[in-house]
């Protein structure tokens, strides 16, 4: 598995070798910048009329105002009947105990809070037997103070829901994910303690403006994985004995093509060489144990700040899809990690017992006789920027330009704030249901399936409400007309607009 | 000049006709269901995901997500048009398959065979896909090699194993035919001339844009009805979107595609040799074997399953997911299998459920309505056989 990911190295090694024979020599001039002074990384994300904050604003919450209505599930009841029971906008409060569930909720601003008694938590057993504790797909979704393990799947699990925050939660030995949003929008992923998971204990997939932060992850295969995503900062989190610490990827074969602005910083990743546990063909089966940071096809990643030490093959690799063995090919996904940039960063025993591959690159930059290794890059990776590079053992990285800048501090976070509701006029609404439902059965003037919309108008014209009562709950009323299906999916608001609205169509 | 010339294949086309009297044939002036008429004239989709966002527009996510973008502004007329060419066999080579043979309204608009039919009993050699939905589509067929339905249209139309049609036939049993090139210079009314390729594939495309799939009882629950879905069928969709079993991953709601190459390693029915897929399109020896995710939408209608048929039902095809990851990969080949085909383990109970959940994406509502006769003249290929 180690081999995977670098194979092809040597024959890269080979090409940087001649460079040094013939190219460098002597001592470059140290340039020292100071991080405390010159410009600030302004951020690649540029809010597009989605009512953001100025830049600077710091954000605390994305899931908007929290709902009033309150309900409690006890130890021994069901959080899934609470879900269901709930309308949309509840905080459902989850007392300690032990609850052998897996919760959906495909419905908008539901808040799942444990409620934590002399540190007793609410726990989600899966016994691993269940597949997942919590799948969400409603937007404004909040899940806080949970304990989760021993499940097959993942611990929670968003599928496009936005403006979410999933915080204060401990998650363990929970199959493949631990948290893993996945095509949502503006999210929040705080102090959360993950631990023994097979694939990312924090796993941001496909997800756009997201902060991940003050989580302590430990004893994964991967610690923070940022994967397809974009305006991401990943900062404060503790790292530690995971076979790889900090991910930012692109995995190819997926719908989103890109990674594109991480920040890494102020974040503790030490000692992560825990063998990888990865599952043969996961993409971070590939991962050598013993990576810091590992950048694969991501774009503008920041790395900044951050302690990075212990991790036996490399602080930070930098790589390409065509370096990583058990990586697939996409014709429409950029390969290389473009635009990398390396701040001050304190990085202490890194690569102490490395890999062989990696080795032979430190020999082809001259470091003869290293004992360390700090950062190694192989692939291309254009655009790339390092400051006061002297103080890190690095191998592939002389190519790197200065970064013109010294800091991420203008860089607040990405986050919006919370967007309302989209309006939906009843009138508008009652027009696409009319169009997207009861055209399939009724014509204005013609007979189909159900009798024409032009007699419907001549029985109930005056009587919207009338029509609206009857499509909920239809009797057979024509000898020669099938009986019509009960629209009862239709709240009663949308069943008067619709009624409303073909009661004057004219066409 | 022109006009001339005009008149002149138009006096030929008099000539030479067959079949029905030209005046039998009307086109349409209204919109297909589901679509609304716009001041414009053309015909707009008109559905309650466009009420729903979805990341960077992409139409992928959960249950209330948006759909992708999509094909729509043709008019009555085009559509119309497109349904009389989609029904005709003056289309194909021999005069004996038209469209609707492999795309079957009676049969999920495929062919309920593990490998289409062509002309003179052709194997076709891939099985026909559902053409629910290709409005949201950017890619076509299986090893995804087209990247248009007007592009697509020709693949069918001239391969000598499928339609075995010649674009100079094709155009020249058209033009030939007084009641197309009415309906044509209705449906094209600003392009005067004979009748062009272009045409006849715009016509095709407008059609087969009208074929929308989104009112089933899943859609029901995703718009806020609870118990439009069973108790079965929701355990279904929670094994469905679980990440043990991953199906949602790659069939991605709301289209239940994600429209991506994916190296699933199935098994060819006996017999078969392996299909490379889109190692062959793209050139690309890491997709050897790769195909296009395909929808499940009104999956429960188009038995038997996958790109050559190899399974008879559902229950089939999830079980060799759930046999684990390259059960069926021939010996001494590797493929760069997907990441997300994995050894599930998922108990029969759970498959039985994804099975069950898989028949609540089943809507027909907007089934379009075949002609009862074509403007050749020629008998329409029969539905259900």
């Amino acid at each position: 598995m180690k081999k995977g990911l670098v194979v092809g190295v040597l024959v890269a090694a080979l090409a940087f070798g001649a460079g040094m024979l013939f190219g460098r020599s002597g001592k470059q001039d140290l340039k020292i910048s100071s991080s405390t002074q010159g410009a600030s990384y302004s951020g690649g994300f540029k809010a597009e009329g989605e009512g953001a904050a100025p830049p600077g604003a710091a954000i605390r919450s994305v899931a908007g105002p929290a709902p009033t209505n309150v309900v409690v599930v006890k130890d021994g009841e069901s959080i899934q009947a609470a879900v269901k029971a709930a309308p949309k906008g509840t905080i459902i409060r989850v007392m300690p105990g032990t609850y052998h569930e897996t919760v959906y909720i495909d419905k908008d601003d539901i808040r799942i809070i444990g409620v934590i008694e002399a540190g007793r938590r609410a726990v989600l057993d899966g016994e691993k037997k269940l597949n997942d504790a919590i799948l969400y797909s409603g937007n404004n979704f909040v899940a806080e103070n949970l304990e989760i393990r021993n499940y097959k799947g993942n611990g929670i699990m968003g599928q496009a829901g936005n403006n979410f925050e999933i915080r204060n939660n401990v998650i363990a030995e929970s199959g493949v994910y631990g948290i893993f949003p996945q095509l949502g929008k503006n999210g929040i992923v705080e102090h959360n303690v993950v631990s023994g998971i097979a694939d990312a204990a924090i796993y941001i997939g496909m997800s756009d403006n997201i902060l991940v932060a003050n989580n302590d992850v430990f004893d994964s295969v991967a610690g923070i994985e940022i994967e397809n995503s974009r305006h991401a900062i990943v900062e404060h989190n503790y790292v530690h004995n995971n076979s790889g610490g900090l991910l930012a990827f692109v995995t190819p074969g997926l719908p989103i093509k890109d990674t594109v602005d991480v920040i890494f910083r102020n974040n503790f990743v030490v000692g992560n060489n825990h063998p990888n546990f990865g599952a043969p063909g996961s993409t971070v089966s590939g991962i050598p144990a013993g990576t810091g940071i590992l950048i694969m096809a991501a774009d503008d990643v920041v790395i900044e700040g951050n302690v990075i030490s212990d991790n036996k093959v490399s602080g930070i690799i930098i790589t390409d899809h065509a370096h990583a063995q058990n990586i697939t090919t996409d014709p429409e996904s950029d390969p290389n990690s473009d635009r990398v940039k390396i701040l001050d960063n304190v990085m202490l025993r890194n690569g102490y017992d490395t890999i062989t591959e990696a080795k032979a690159l430190l020999l082809a930059d001259g470091k003869v006789g290293a004992k360390n290794l700090d950062i190694v890059r192989v692939g291309p990776s254009p655009g790339s920027c390092i400051i006061n590079r002297h103080q890190y053992v690095t191998a592939g990285v002389g190519d790197f330009a200065e970064c013109d800048f010294t800091n991420t501090a203008n860089t607040v976070n990405y986050l919006l704030p919370p967007v309302p509701p989209r309006e939906i006029k009843p009138g508008e609404r009652g027009k696409v249901v009319y169009l997207g439902i009861c055209t399939g059965c009724h014509t204005y003037n013609g007979r189909m399936i159900g009798p024409p919309v032009q007699v419907i108008q001549a029985l109930y014209m005056e009587n919207p409400q009338g029509l609206a009562d009857f499509i909920a709950k239809p009797t057979k009323k024509r000898d020669d007309y099938p009986e019509m299906p009960p629209q009862d999916y239709l709240d009663p608001e949308t069943r008067l607009a619709v009624a409303k609205y073909m009661l004057q169509v004219t066409n | 000049m022109i006009r001339a010339l005009v008149l002149l294949i138009a006096a030929m086309g008099t000539a030479g006709a067959t079949g029905p009297a030209p005046t039998d044939f009307t086109l349409k002036t209204t919109c297909p269901p589901g679509f609304e008429k716009t001041a414009a004239g053309v015909c707009e989709l008109r559905t309650l995901y466009q009420f729903y966002d979805s990341l960077e527009n992409r139409g992928l996510g959960g249950t209330r997500t948006s759909l992708p973008p999509h094909r729509d502004g043709f008019t009555p007329y085009q559509i119309d048009l497109g349904r009389y060419l989609f029904f005709d066999p003056v289309l194909s080579g021999d005069g004996t398959l038209s469209c609707a043979s492999c795309h079957d309204p009676a049969r999920g608009l495929s062919d309920g065979r593990p490998r289409s039919i062509g002309i003179h009993g052709e194997d076709a050699g891939r099985a026909a896909p559902t053409l629910w939905n290709v409005a949201f589509l950017k890619r076509f067929f299986w090893d995804a090699r087209a990247d248009s339905l007007e592009a697509q249209a020709t693949g069918p139309l001239y391969s000598p194993h499928e339609m075995g049609n010649t674009p100079a036939q094709l155009l020249e049993s058209l033009n030939g035919n007084a009641t197309y090139r009415r309906l044509f210079q209705q449906a094209f009314p600003n392009q005067r001339g004979p009748i062009t390729d272009q045409q006849i594939f715009t016509a095709l495309a407008a059609f087969e844009t009208s074929l929308v799939s989104l009112n089933s009882r899943y859609d029901r629950y995703v718009h806020g009805y609870d118990a439009a879905l069973s108790e079965r069928e929701i355990e279904g969709l929670n094994v469905f979107r679980s990440f043990v079993a991953r199906c949602s991953e790659c069939h991605t709601p709301p289209l239940f595609t994600n429209e991506q190459i994916a190296v699933i390693g199935m098994p060819e029915p006996a017999g078969r040799p392996f299909d490379v897929g889109a190692e062959a399109i793209l050139h690309a020896p890491k997709l050897k074997g790769g195909f296009k995710v395909p929808t499940l939408r009104n999956i429960a209608r188009t038995a038997p399953y996958s790109h050559s048929g190899a399974f008879a039902d559902l229950r089939g095809v999830v079980e060799f997911y759930n046999k684990g990851r390259g059960n069926a990969v021939p010996k001494d080949m590797h493929l760069y299998l997907h990441w997300h085909i994995s050894d599930p383990k998922l108990t029969d109970l759970e498959v039985d459920r994804i099975v069950d959940f898989l028949g609540a994406l089943t809507d027909e509502t907007f089934l379009p309505q075949p002609p009862a006769r074509v403007p050749s003249g020629l008998p329409p290929t029969k539905q259900g056989e």
